[in-house]
């Protein structure tokens, strides 16, 4: 079957507008469910670390250069580095490793 | 407060949310580029990225998104998959539900949601006293054009930068994801916990054989449901005020 990626987009973008825009229209008390708040609260750190590695490490053609990044960009987002930070600093390592792998 | 008083309020909180848009802007700008190369790789063009950067507004949603696209996966695994990672902002949007005021009319309750982002959250749930809806139009404004502008230029140059760059742009996004869990980790040990087991078991999973062949959507799917799911029957949060405030880092 030949997706269209303009179906593609539409769902993502209708799936992620219901889940920002409902809570916020429909749900004016505080959800109570203990389990579901939970559940809802380490939701997205699961996800991210899961996003994150191996994909880290597959990206980069030197795995070593994946790890360290990975390394690096915890202990700094660990220290209070912000967003952007973060994200220059794993950058800057797995281009600078790759150039070093990458010479004869 | 009179009809004049109020629209002198809107103006002020938009302009002042132009303003503190600026730095978010500078670091979407930088990241939704390597979102672009992401959208590239799956064979979008730079409208099509555009216009998914524009109506999604979602930094780890849209990654997941392309590589959906890119895998040729089902219209049902793209709705899961950005169910599962769009969920943490359901929670930003109950409480934003309780920082406005309740005189919020609907649209404008629409547009605030339609614009959440972990930074907007961050930026309009640490204003003193209710939430001004203009406020987040003004951060949105200023911040999301430049996340849609970088996602077409990662498109477009992505295709004539060297792959050693491409890479090292590539590494941003999960550089940012790193940025966004890692406080919780260090301030919520159990967090810091499951960061480290999700990250053992996804590359357990990855190379197993058998269940390496499921994808890496499935495989998030999975994960999610059973680690999240396990801990919040584990670790039930027992102060959840507080510890959904902390979601504002």
């Amino acid at each position: 079957m030949k997706h269209n990626v303009y179906i593609y987009i539409l769902i993502m973008f209708a799936v992620s507008f219901l889940l920002r825009a409902l809570p916020l229209t429909l749900i004016r008390k505080e959800i109570k469910n203990k389990y579901f708040r939970s559940f809802l609260y380490y939701v997205p750190y699961v996800t991210l670390a899961v996003m994150t590695f191996p994909a880290i490490m597959d990206l980069t053609g030197t795995p070593a250069a994946g790890l360290i990044a990975l390394a690096a960009g915890m202990i700094a987002a660990y220290f209070g580095a912000g967003l952007f930070p973060t994200a220059a600093i794993c950058s800057v390592i797995v281009f600078a490793v790759e150039f070093i792998a990458s010479r004869p | 407060m009179d009809n004049q008083d109020k629209k002198s309020q809107a103006k002020k909180w938009f302009l002042k949310g132009l303003r503190d848009g600026i730095p978010i802007a500078a670091g979407y700008f930088a990241v939704s580029f390597a979102l672009g190369i992401t959208a590239r790789n799956a064979g979008l063009t730079w409208y099509q990225a555009a216009l998914a950067s524009l109506l999604c507004n979602a930094s780890a949603g849209e990654y997941a998104g392309f590589e959906v696209i890119a895998s040729s996966g089902s219209y049902i695994t793209m709705a899961l998959i950005t169910a599962i990672i769009s969920a943490r902002y359901m929670l930003m949007s109950i409480t934003l539900s309780q920082k406005l005021a309740p005189e919020t009319n609907t649209t404008q309750r629409l547009f605030v949601g339609f614009w959440v982002t972990d930074e907007i959250f961050g930026a309009s749930s640490t204003v003193p006293g209710k939430l001004n809806p203009h406020y987040n139009y003004g951060l949105a404004v200023c911040s999301l054009s430049f996340w849609a502008l970088g996602t077409s230029l990662g498109v477009v140059v992505g295709n004539i930068l060297p792959a050693l760059a491409v890479t090292a742009l590539g590494v941003l996004l999960y550089g940012m994801f790193l940025a966004i869990i890692m406080p919780e980790g260090r301030k919520n040990k159990k967090v810091g916990l499951l960061i480290i087991i999700s990250m053992a078991l996804s590359f357990a999973l990855s190379r197993l054989p058998n269940v390496s062949a499921l994808g890496e959507g499935t495989r998030i799917i999975i994960l999610t449901l059973l680690i999240a799911g396990t801990a919040a029957f584990v670790f039930p949060i027992s102060d959840a005020k507080k510890e959904d405030g902390s979601f504002e880092a």
